[in-house]
Order: structure tokens, then C-alpha cells, then sequence
């Protein structure tokens, strides 16, 4: 037996030799920073924050470990201590206060969540992992249904909660029309499992199919929308063609070009899409003809007047948001009902085994097409909702990052998931816009959440698949 | 003998300066097992991936015929091959959809069928009576062989997860369920035990016996080969060395020298 003098010598030595790995990687990134002075940078110094930043290392290193062997009220102590003095003393940085309160309230979940399964040990640690997944994926199958009606209704009585205001709803709309983004390109990527790096191409096709028509030839939100959908699935029919006999590596790099073609072409083709500077003035969808302005143009009614409400502007917001939501509905049941028909399921096949599929009969090229054109379909939906609500695009909204995101969105939702990609629409898009307030260190949180959850959740967030047909019901499926 | 099924005619193909096969010819019949057997190398895979489509051959004529039309092998696609001319395969190297499930497999194999009774997905986006029938006769089908080859229990499980004889077995099951004229088999009895490799040989004649169709089949295994086929091809170097029923290719003395190696060349001791 190890007495309690060697554990916690050990214990401390690591934790020492944690933070000085921290330190040193810590130094570069918190202790020196540059500022502008007269004449060019200058290179500043931050010690204090990265003694504060290295010690809170040290002693949640030593809680963590004590936790892994078994100590547990110790350091949930310590996290309260942590958390409290996070919120209380005047650290002299807005992280230092977050990753303070963070790292104890991690501490103290940790040590709860050792104290409810009873036997945290380290080796226990891997097999704790897959019964929390079935777990989940037994949860979903039987109150799935239940928790989207869940979802549905809060999503409808959002904008009327007392937290809502117009910038949340604002952004409620935005997650949507990633959550849309996601979906598509999910069909693509997690069912038919051809990787495309050039999502924003339909993205962008979809957007300015509604600038330019409606800028152009006056039509409304609601004509426009088919058309960009459909101008979206033919151009993704027109970029399947050439990339059938490709997979993988060499599929992502021609659709990675064809994103930024599309792109180049709306910056340099000014005749028509008034190049950089964007077109301005699109405009909002509209209820059955009743506008949301303030003041209609002559001969027409808006919402507010039909109604004979006051007038607000929060009313158009809170109407895109529930387009949106009823657009993301719809796409919704969609792919979960075209996933259980025979071309859902040989867009999976083709995933599995290109070559056995063409021995039975299924036309690859088909496949791939429908696969190509559906996603991009809902690309161009979402790109249409996206131009509506910014009133104003540019080729600025449609570089590579974008596609990055989208496709982030999927892998970090587990491939082929719906409700896995909402999440992470929710914590990708949602959360960040959330921190603004971290300002600089945005992306690194953005990044940080990443690696959360690919360390996790290395499949993705809900990484399990849904037969589409079940002969004998839930108990029967073994050897998962 | 029935009327052929299938009839090759001076195949041959090369990779490069690379005679895979060579100037190949055989019929095989309707409702009779043919076993395509030779050493390693001897360019039994590459018939078949001629075949079934994979590669164009170099040269030569594949005809498949049943009822009154004719196919041209060599002409088609892959996928229209296994569509209309009803070629059927299983591979080496078992090549199932391992993350889908058991059922999945059987009823993709269905795909054609399904896609057209579905009016290419729009009766069954509407959820019409029309696709809802043709669905549950596909799981009709697929039960009834799951019941055949015993994985009824399982099949909900991922394809993945089956034990190696049994993802063998759901392989042929699944090459069965697209309504084959022809079953081509890969080296069935590649990694099975004695017992499964008796359950194969009982499979194999049912489907020759109960539904009727031709079966072509690469095997090393001689307990399957000798005991179940109704004709030998016996392939060295992409060339046929020998053609016909099990006894007179099992004396065949070319048969015997391409096996064994050759009497005078092992007295002489000369191994070149």
C-alpha cells in the first residue's frame, strides 16, 4: 500500500510538473502581450496574471487527482472556495474571473459526479463512458419524441420569454439558419459521407438568387425562395458531375476550389452582383402580403396597421425567427422521413461501400447527385433566410471559414445526428455570439469548446445511428 | 445439360504487359453449380470482376440469356449488370455495410424495386399505401432469409458486429434478396470452420435446388468445391486447364500437375 505520505508527494509533483508545463506554455500566450505605442509595438508584460493563472493550475491539478482517488469532499470544497472567489475578488482580468469560476465549478462537478457513480477511479473512468452514451441514446428512443414537441414549443414561445429580448431573438434566428446550414450539408457529409469543403457555395447561391431578384425584378421573400432552392440544387447537380469518381481527400479539395470560385466570381462579376461592395436593400419577408415597416409604400397595408397594433420594431425580428423555425421544422421532418426511404438508405450504403452498392444494382452517380442536390437545396434555403435577415451581403459573408464552421457543426454533432447538429449549432453559433463580451479570447473560447467536446465526445456529440427499419424492437440490438 | 446461362467466349484480359486471363471459354448452365478453382493467381478474380463489370475485358464476349433477352456483359455498366441482367456477387473480402443493420442490408439490396414502387421518393415522402406495401413486402422478403441463413434473432444488430461465418452467410443472403438470374461467389467458405463450411454447401444447394437459379463460385476449398458443384473450371496462369464434372477433373492429369507439380520435374530435381 502507498502510504499518505507518498501520495501526496506524488500528487504534488505532478501538479508541480503540470504547471510548469502550463507555465511554459502560458508565458507567450497570457504573460506578454503587444501594445501600439508612438513609433511601432511595443511588448508588454502581464506577470501577475500568470502566477494567478499558473497557482490555479497547481491546485486544481491536485483536486483532480485527489478526486481520482477518492477524496471527494476536499476538493469540492475547494471548488466552491475557487468559484466563490472567482465572482468576489478584483482579479485584474475578465478570463482570470471566467476560467476561476470554470475550473471550480468543474471541480466541484467532477467531484459530484465521482461522489453519484460511487467508484470514479481512473481505470473506471474509460468504461464509464459507453453505458453514458447508451444511456443517452435509450433516453432519446424513448422520450425522443416528447423532448422535440419540448423543443418545438419552447422554440415558439421563445421570443415571448422575459429573457428574450430583440438581440437573443436575433440570434435564435441566426442559430437557426446554421441549424439548417447543418442539416443540409449533413445529408451530404453524414449520410451520403462525401466530404465537401464548399458548402458555402450554395450558401452563397442562395443569398443573392433573393438579393438579386428581389433587388433586380422586385420579387417578394416568399417567390424568391423556391427559386434560390432549386437555383442551389442545380448547381449542386452542376458541381456533383465533374467530382463523381472522387472520395475523400480528393473530393474535399475540388469542392474546397469550387467554394472559392463561386466567391471570386461574386467579388469580380461587378456588372451583376456589384462585386465587393455588396448589394443593400433586400428585403424582409413579408405575412401574406402585410410588410413590417413602419411606414408601408402607397396602396398597401403593414402588419401593424392591418392589426391596429403599435407599432414595433422587434415584430419583423421575431417573424423572420419564426420563418426560420418553420423552415428548420419542415427541413426536419423532411430528411428524418427521407432517411427511412430507399434513397436515404442507399445514400448511407454508399458510405459504407461505394463498390457494393454498384454489385446490387444502385447507380452511384444517382445516388451522389441526389445526395449533391438536396444538401445544396438546403443550402440555398438557409441562404436566402440569411440575405432577408441581414438586408445587406457581400461575398465578405461567404469565405472558407464559413464552410469550416458548417462543417464543424456536423462533425462535432456526430455525423448523420440531426438533433447532434442542433446542439452544436446551439453551442457553436449561440454561445460564442453569447461571449462577446470575452472579446479577444472569443475564439479561443470557441476553440477551447471544440476540443471539449472532441475529447468528450471524439464521435461527435450524439454519435449513435438510428436504424431506419427495427424488426424486433429496442432490446434486441446486441453487440453495440 | 440445361441450356447455358452463361457463356464466355475467348476472354481475355490484361493489365498492362500482365496476361490476367487468357483466351478464356465456358458455359454455365441454369439451376447447376460451376466451380471456377485453380491456384493462386491463376486469374480466377479477375473473371469475375469481368463479369460482374469492374473491369471492361480486354477482349472476348460474356453473355448472360434467361427467358427470351440476352445480355452483353461486357457492354454494361456495373450497376446495370446487377440490375437488369440480374448478375449477382459477393466478395472476397466481405463487403457488407457494416454500420447498418442486418435488416438494412437485406433491403437495400431491394433499392431498385423499392425506388420504383416509391415513384423515386414522392409516393413515399407522402407516406402513399402504394410504397407502404412494397416496403413491407421487402421486409417480407428479407425475413424469410434471415430465417434461412438463422439470423432472424439478429436483425437489428450492425452488419458490423456479426460473427465472420455470419456476415459470409448475410452476404449471400443479401446478394439473394436483389432476385439474382446468376450467384456469383467469392471464395464463400474463405474463413469458415468445418461446420459452417456444411451449412454453406446446404445453403448453396437450396438456393440451386429452391429458387432455381445458376451458381458460379470461386472456392479453394475442395470439401465445397468437390461436394457441391455440378462442373469444374479448373484455371492455371489465366488460361483453362481443364472443364467438367468433379471426378473426371479430380484425375485430370494437367489438373493433378498444376497442383502438385510435375512428376518428371520433381525426379529430376529441377524446380525452375
Amino acid at each position: 500500500m502507498v502510504t499518505q505520505e507518498q501520495a501526496w508527494s506524488a500528487t504534488l509533483k505532478e501538479s508541480a510538473v503540470t504547471a510548469a508545463v502550463a507555465a511554459a506554455l502560458m508565458l507567450p500566450m497570457i504573460g506578454l502581450y503587444t501594445s501600439t505605442r508612438a513609433g511601432g509595438l511595443a511588448v508588454g508584460t502581464r506577470w501577475f496574471e500568470l502566477a494567478v493563472a499558473v497557482v490555479l493550475i497547481f491546485l486544481g491539478r491536485i483536486a483532480l487527482i485527489r478526486i481520482q482517488n477518492g477524496d471527494r469532499l476536499l476538493p469540492a470544497i475547494g471548488g466552491v472556495v475557487a468559484a466563490v472567489s472567482g465572482l468576489q475578488l478584483p482579479l485584474p482580468n475578465g478570463l482570470l474571473t471566467v476560467c476561476c469560476i470554470a475550473g471550480g465549478a468543474i471541480v466541484v462537478l467532477k467531484a459530484g459526479f465521482a461522489w453519484g457513480s460511487g467508484r470514479f477511479t481512473a481505470v473506471d473512468g474509460q468504461k464509464e463512458k459507453q453505458p453514458f452514451a447508451l444511456r443517452i441514446q435509450k433516453f432519446l428512443k424513448t422520450y425522443g419524441p416528447w423532448l422535440g414537441a419540448a423543443v418545438i414549443l419552447f422554440a415558439i414561445a421563445f421570443p415571448w420569454l422575459p429573457f428574450a429580448d430583440r438581440r437573443l431573438v436575433d440570434l435564435a434566428t441566426l442559430v437557426l439558419i446554421y441549424v439548417l446550414l447543418g442539416w443540409g450539408l449533413n445529408i451530404v457529409v453524414g449520410l451520403a459521407g462525401l466530404l465537401d469543403l464548399g458548402y458555402v457555395a450554395f450558401y452563397a447561391i442562395g443569398a443573392y438568387s433573393f438579393a438579386l431578384l428581389s433587388s433586380n425584378y422586385d420579387m417578394s421573400f416568399w417567390a424568391c425562395l423556391p427559386i434560390a432552392a432549386m437555383l442551389a440544387a442545380f448547381l449542386g447537380i452542376l458541381l456533383g458531375f465533374p467530382v463523381l469518381r472522387l472520395r475523400g481527400d480528393y473530393l474535399a479539395i475540388v469542392t474546397l476550389g469550387f467554394g472559392e470560385m463561386i466567391r471570386i466570381i461574386l467579388i469580380n462579376w461587378v456588372d451583376f452582383t456589384k462585386g465587393p461592395d455588396g448589394i443593400s436593400g433586400i428585403p424582409k419577408p413579408t405575412l401574406f402580403g402585410l410588410s413590417f415597416s413602419r411606414r408601408p409604400p402607397e396602396g398597401t397595408e403593414s402588419f401593424h396597421q392591418f392589426f391596429d397594433l403599435p407599432y414595433a420594431s422587434v415584430d419583423r425580428i421575431i417573424f423572420l425567427f419564426y420563418v426560420t423555425l418553420v423552415l428548420a421544422i419542415l427541413t426536419n421532418a423532411f430528411i428524418l422521413r427521407i432517411r427511412k426511404l430507399p434513397i436515404g438508405r442507399a445514400w448511407e450504403a454508399l458510405r459504407e461501400d461505394e463498390i457494393a452498392c454498384r454489385s446490387l444494382g444502385l447507380n452511384p452517380t444517382n445516388v451522389k447527385l441526389s445526395a449533391f442536390a438536396l444538401g445544396a437545396m438546403f443550402g440555398g434555403l438557409a441562404g436566402a433566410v440569411f440575405a432577408a435577415r441581414q438586408s445587406f451581403i457581400s461575398p465578405e459573408s461567404f469565405t472558407f471559414i464559413e464552410s469550416a464552421i458548417i462543417l464543424a457543426l456536423v462533425v462535432l454533432g456526430g455525423m448523420g445526428s440531426q438533433v447532434g447538429v442542433a446542439i452544436a449549432a446551439i453551442l457553436l453559433i449561440g454561445l460564442p455570439e453569447w461571449f462577446r463580451e470575452l472579446q479577444d479570447y472569443r475564439m479561443l473560447a470557441f476553440g477551447a469548446l471544440m476540443v471539449a467536446i472532441m475529447v468528450w465526445r471524439p464521435k461527435g456529440i450524439l454519435a449513435f445511428r438510428e436504424p431506419t427499419l427495427i424488426l424486433h424492437g429496442n432490446d434486441a440490438n446486441g453487440g453495440k | 445439360m440445361m441450356s447455358p446461362l452463361l457463356t464466355v467466349e475467348h476472354l481475355s484480359m490484361q493489365f498492362g504487359g500482365l496476361t490476367a486471363v487468357d483466351d478464356l471459354s465456358f458455359e454455365a448452365a441454369d439451376r447447376e453449380i460451376t466451380a471456377i478453382i485453380g491456384p493462386n493467381g491463376a486469374g480466377k478474380t479477375t473473371v469475375f470482376n469481368c463479369l460482374t463489370g469492374f473491369y471492361p475485358p480486354t477482349v472476348g464476349r460474356l453473355a448472360v440469356a434467361f427467358g427470351s433477352s440476352v445480355y452483353q456483359l461486357e457492354q454494361m455498366e456495373g450497376f446495370r449488370i446487377a440490375r437488369e441482367a440480374r448478375v449477382a456477387r459477393t466478395f472476397q473480402n466481405i463487403r457488407l455495410f457494416p454500420q447498418m443493420s442486418v435488416l438494412e442490408n437485406l433491403i437495400v439490396a431491394q433499392h431498385t424495386h423499392l425506388m420504383r414502387a416509391s415513384w423515386f421518393s414522392i409516393a413515399g415522402l407522402l407516406g402513399l399505401p402504394r410504397y407502404r406495401t412494397a416496403e413491407h413486402e421487402a421486409v417480407e422478403k428479407a425475413k424469410r432469409w434471415l430465417d434461412r441463413i438463422g439470423l432472424l434473432s439478429r436483425a437489428d444488430w450492425d452488419a458490423g458486429n456479426l460473427p465472420y461465418g455470419d456476415q459470409r452467410r448475410l452476404e449471400i443472403a443479401r446478394a439473394m434478396c436483389t432476385d439474382p438470374a446468376m450467384l456469383c461467389l467469392d471464395e464463400p467458405a474463405a474463413g469458415l470452420n468445418p461446420r459452417e463450411s456444411a451449412e454453406l454447401n446446404e445453403l448453396l444447394i437450396s438456393i440451386r435446388d429452391e429458387d432455381g437459379i445458376g451458381v458460379l463460385l470461386i472456392e479453394h476449398d475442395m470439401s465445397v468445391v468437390m461436394g457441391i458443384s455440378d462442373k469444374i473450371i479448373v484455371l492455371d496462369y489465366g488460361r483453362k486447364i481443364a472443364d467438367g464434372p468433379p471426378d473426371a477433373v479430380r484425375s485430370d492429369p494437367a489438373v493433378i500437375r498444376a497442383y502438385l507439380g510435375d512428376d518428371t520435374e520433381v525426379q529430376d530435381n529441377s524446380y525452375g
